[in-house]
């Protein structure tokens, strides 16, 4: 890469102006300094270009060197990128503390990739192949549970006129060689260079039609994401975000998950990589840090290259994309992203718009979220990428500027309860403000894979949510006592709902993770009784006794007591119901 | 071969600018002398070409363009470190004031220190018992975590500090306890309050305490929490010391950088405060921890309050989304004359899961604070509806629920400040006020457990008069 040299000038934080040309283009990378950190051109004029740096800028003096890379800010894909942590700029942490121990050092100009490592390379291609972009040209088991497939980078095609024998190469190695119709030659190796606030390209998208299956039961119930869909989920402090994002990160159905922490604390990134890798995926019973990607960039790690986190983890995650892999990004959180673009926006001092964020906060929300999708990759095969955004919105208020712009480019929407996570209802996500648009659209896929059943059996679930919390607020003014008996076995099965259903232990070895045809028969028994007790109480028999045989209790505990693989304990259940319905009705014969 | 700049370019609130400076770095301390010897400390916070904008410790009062001499030290703002901290009294930015000399460095430390690699950090597992029934409880602080309290002027949020010091033991302990504290922009009575507190419990020869006073400079108050943690940084992770670090009153911290940001002519952002509150509160924060290899531990309990008790105002807010949790206090238990005044449900300890039960605790903790978290927030909705139709007409079950929050504040929350609960009191106790509700009620926890620990009943104990 050419190096053109450019001088210091002036330093106001992580913000550099650099003279001495007219070279530089905007997004550049370029290196500053004698310690060489790294930076992006984020504004030039005439004189001057302004640099933001990704390293704490202190000991920078006007007059010393700077390069312009010649290229915009980009990383390196390749395999041993799985189980690996890396930071906002995928700079590997493991190799960054066998150089610098357990502070982060600056100016550590390290790969992202293993330079060393041998991968156990196929190679599909033969001499005199035509090969455009999207084929796939080598392959290596990058862990037990993922196949690395290499394919020709958009922008590059031709005949091959070199292929090296199956066998170990390492990333840096030229595998195949393409010759294009002006003569010019490719060299590909495992690994591949991509800027990253460029999209990967991809042939075409596809509508959403399947759901991303969390084993969570208020998600997957109620407000269901889809495959390549995007999802928000705000919610003041101390309401779960993280929690729930583990959660995801650990049950959800992804090929691959992307977990970023961008802007968030140290211990949970660690808490994340330690659980990881204990924990075992439920289908392969492989450690689920083999599917698994961490981008950590803390909230004492710098700001910039905070800001740089979040088109990282995409690029990361619309590579594995394109090798026909589904792939679920959860970036925790966005706010501290968009913190990241207005504290640059007031050292580069432009105009503020609404509470200090830059004007283009909405534009830069949209083209993130918009990278997510189910698609046809240049290859042919399917792919997506669903992101899951947390939102931390100032004060808990859902109004201000980050929540409501992020509202607009997403179709779910995971409303997180203060009063909920008070009284430890977790997952804390209030099904009065929560909606998902892809509801409508998966029905063909449950109807299909679970059950007609199940989106009726959501349907009046959440009818008579919706109507518990208009009977509460007449409770809230006179008291429970005195509604007819056909009201209170509403507010007595949406309790039931909220506490046996909605409600769902993460530390529970049963409760953690329910999948979809147990989450149906629990919805099932839940209806039955209600319509059982409902007939009851149409005789004018009090509720309370219905109460008195202690069904509901026991059904609010079922979560617990029915394993996920013996599912035939249900049919204790309903005869516990029958039972239970029966002994009321002899006592009023 | 000193060199200095004569003279100044310009002056504003507590800045100085220097035209043609050379070779100068960006947050390089420098030494301002006056004419008339007083010697001032500053530090570059803008480069442009030749000139440069430092900030004056001490304040700009009494400098002219023309009597000042500035001389570049050309090295960051440090701090000397030494085992011999511990016991002395230094400024806000790490001058020893109790007359005791200087100290004798083994070490020179930049202030602003770095960031911890996430994969060197150790997880932090092991509880630190403070002997208050609703922290221990339902909040349990873990070592290497960062708690602050969140509190209001004029409520008892030192009282309770002092508490967590003199308490605080760890089960099966290994190495030694040190205290750093940081007063910063707190009155001169309160840092003689915990002087003395510490003094009372035997701890002041473990206690390193920096003070930047109410009426201290401001520029030194925004290098007072960063020259502590750079102590305890140095006696955790050098010396192998479990280091508690208490942070007073970050309230007036916030204020400070808001003066000193607003004083560069900053685009202010929340309430004035600068864009990079939050990076800022993050780099003193994210200092607590343990790290894998070291034997030593930081862990922070800073004490902020809330002004006009607003949790939503950007201090706070911004601080709970950093740390791991927050102990809550409450003006209205305050008033009822509650001791600790510690709001349950707001208060939380993100770290708790993984530190309490089964090899830490007791099996039934976790479950049994969720159940008093789940069953005392059924209380508020039972006095909501009280106030509305009078406690009269109330069910049977919502009259219960009224008493048990009572008990629960008068008997498990309220405690008396020399008053060490050990963790399986706290914990019978949790369960004894349970009592009070039936079985049916407890929702919670399971079956099993319930009939380990639920004696109908129990709560009678906790009424009757004490005998003799």
């Amino acid at each position: 890469m050419k190096q053109a040299q450019y001088t210091i000038h002036g330093i106001n934080g992580p913000v550099v102006k650099v003279v001495g040309g007219r070279g530089l283009a905007m997004m550049d990378m370029v290196s500053v300094g004698d310690e060489g950190l790294i930076g992006e051109v984020v504004g030039v004029d005439l004189d001057a270009a302004t640099v933001q740096v990704y390293e704490d800028t202190a000991g920078l003096k006007p007059g010393q060197p700077a390069a312009g890379l010649g290229a915009p800010m980009a990383i390196t894909l390749g395999p041993g990128m799985l189980t690996n942590i890396f930071d906002g700029i995928a700079r590997p942490l493991k190799v960054i503390e066998e150089r610098s121990g357990p502070f982060i050092a600056r100016g550590l100009n390290i790969p992202s990739l293993d330079q060393e490592k041998a991968w156990d390379v196929t190679i599909h291609v033969k001499e005199g192949d035509t090969l455009s972009p999207g084929a796939l040209y080598a392959s290596c088991p990058e862990t037990p549970l993922i196949l690395h497939r290499c394919l020709v980078p958009a922008g590059v095609s031709g005949r091959v006129t070199k292929a090296v024998p199956n066998g170990a190469y390492n990333v840096t190695e030229v595998l195949v060689e393409l010759t294009d119709d002006r003569g010019r030659v490719h060299p590909l190796k495992l690994s591949q260079s991509w800027p990253i606030r460029t999209p990967r390209p991809m042939a075409e998208r596809l509508p959403i039609d399947r759901p991303l299956v969390t084993g969570q039961r208020i998600i997957d119930t109620l407000f269901p994401i889809g495959k390549g869909g995007a999802a928000a989920i705000p919610g003041p402090f101390g309401a779960g975000k993280t929690m729930t994002q583990h959660q995801l990160a650990k049950w959800s159905d992804a090929d691959i998950i992307v977990y970023l922490g961008c802007g968030e604390r140290g211990n949970e990134m660690t808490q994340a990589l330690e659980e990881f890798s204990e924990l075992l995926d439920p289908k392969s019973q492989q450690p689920l840090l083999n599917r698994t990607i961490l981008i950590a960039n803390t909230s004492n790690m710098p700001v910039a290259a905070r800001e740089a986190s979040v088109y990282t983890g995409m690029t990361i995650a619309e590579y594995y994309r394109d090798m026909g892999y589904h792939v679920a990004l959860m970036a925790d959180s966005t706010s501290r992203w968009a913190e990241a673009l207005r504290e640059i926006s007031g050292r580069l001092e432009e105009m503020p718009a609404e509470e200090g964020f830059p004007a283009y906060l909405a534009s830069r929300l949209a083209e993130f979220y918009e990278r997510a999708g189910y698609v046809r990759t240049l290859e042919g095969k399917e792919g997506s990428v669903t992101v899951i955004g947390a939102v931390s919105p100032q004060g808990g208020d859902f109004s201000e500027p980050v929540t409501q712009n992020t509202k607009r480019y997403v179709r779910t929407f995971w409303g997180l309860d203060r009063a909920l996570a008070y009284a430890r209802h977790f997952p804390s996500i209030n099904w009065l403000t929560s909606y998902s648009e892809y509801a409508d659209d998966l029905k063909p896929w449950y109807d299909a894979h679970v059950g007609s059943e199940f989106v009726a059996c959501r349907f009046q679930l959440s009818q008579l949510l919706q109507k518990e919390a208009e009977l509460m607020e007449i409770v809230k003014l006179i008291g429970a006592d005195i509604l007819p008996e056909d009201q209170k076995l509403i507010i007595e099965t949406a309790r039931l709902i909220r506490v046996g259903f909605l409600q769902q232990n993460a530390y529970h070895a049963v409760d953690t993770y329910v999948p979809l045809d147990k989450q149906l028969r629990m919805m099932q028994l839940i209806l039955k009784l209600h319509s059982g007790a409902k007939e009851i109480v149409s005789r004018s028999i009090p509720l309370s006794q219905l109460k008195e045989t202690g069904i509901f209790e026991e059904l609010a505990k079922m979560k617990y007591e029915v394993p996920n693989d013996h599912q035939e304990k249900f049919d204790d259940y309903a005869k516990a119901i029958d039972e239970a319905l029966r002994q009321v009705d002899e006592a009023n014969r | 071969m000193r060199l200095e700049y004569i003279g100044l370019s310009e002056l504003s609130g507590s800045l100085i600018a220097l035209q043609g400076v050379k070779d100068v770095a960006f947050d390089e301390m420098a030494e301002i002398t006056l004419e008339n010897g007083e010697r001032r400390y500053g530090r570059v916070i803008l480069l442009d070409g030749d000139k440069a904008v430092l900030q004056v410790f001490e304040g700009t009062k009494g400098i002219s363009l023309e009597n000042a001499s500035t001389h570049f030290t050309g090295k960051p703002m440090d701090l000397a470190l030494s085992t011999e901290m511990l016991g002395r009294v230094f400024d806000g930015v790490g001058r020893p004031i109790d007359g005791l000399g200087e100290i004798f460095p083994e070490e020179r430390r930049n202030i602003n220190g770095s960031a911890i690699n996430p994969v060197s950090r150790k997880y932090p597992r092991s509880c630190i018992y403070t002997g208050i029934s609703a922290i221990d409880g339902c909040a349990t602080l873990i070592r290497g975590q960062k708690l602050p309290i969140f509190s209001g002027s004029g409520m008892k949020h030192n009282e309770l500090a002092a508490q967590i010091v003199r308490q605080a033991k760890v089960p099966n302990q290994d190495g030694e306890f040190a205290i750093v504290f940081a007063a910063m922009g707190v009155k001169n009575d309160t840092a003689d309050f915990f002087r003395r507190s510490f003094e009372e419990a035997g701890a002041l020869s473990r206690v390193v305490m920096f003070l930047n006073l109410a009426a201290d400079p401001i520029i030194e108050r925004i290098l007072t929490p960063r020259c502590a943690l750079t102590a305890a940084e140095f006696l955790a992770f050098e010396h192998g010391y479990h280091v508690l670090v208490v942070l007073t009153d970050m309230t007036s911290y916030c204020e400070a950088l808001r003066e000193f940001s607003s004083s560069k002519g900053e685009i202010p952002s929340r309430k004035g405060f600068p864009a990079y509150l939050y990076s800022d509160l993050a780099s003193l924060y994210e200092r607590a921890g343990m790290i894998h290899g070291r034997p030593g531990s930081v862990t922070q309990v800073p004490v902020l309050t809330m002004p006009n008790d607003d949790i939503t105002h950007p201090i706070p807010d911004l601080t709970g989304y950093i740390t791991e949790g927050q102990v809550v206090l409450n003006r209205e238990l305050d008033q009822k004359g509650i001791y600790p005044p510690i709001s349950i449900l707001p208060s939380l300890s993100r770290l708790m899961k993984d530190g309490v039960g089964k090899g830490f605790t007791r099996e039934d903790h976790y479950d049994l604070s969720n159940q008093l978290f789940a069953t005392y927030s059924k209380v508020q909705d039972a006095r909501s509806l009280a106030s509305v139709i009078g406690e009269d007409e109330l069910s049977e079950l919502d009259k219960r629920y009224l008493a048990f929050g009572d008990a629960f504040e008068s008997k498990f929350i309220n405690q008396n400040a020399a008053d060490n609960r050990s963790i399986q009191e706290t914990l019978d106790l949790g369960w004894k006020l349970l009592s009070m509700l039936p079985k049916g009620e407890l929702d919670r926890i399971d079956a099993k457990t319930i009939e380990e620990h639920y004696r109908a009943d129990a709560w009678k104990e906790l009424f009757t008069p004490k005998k003799g």
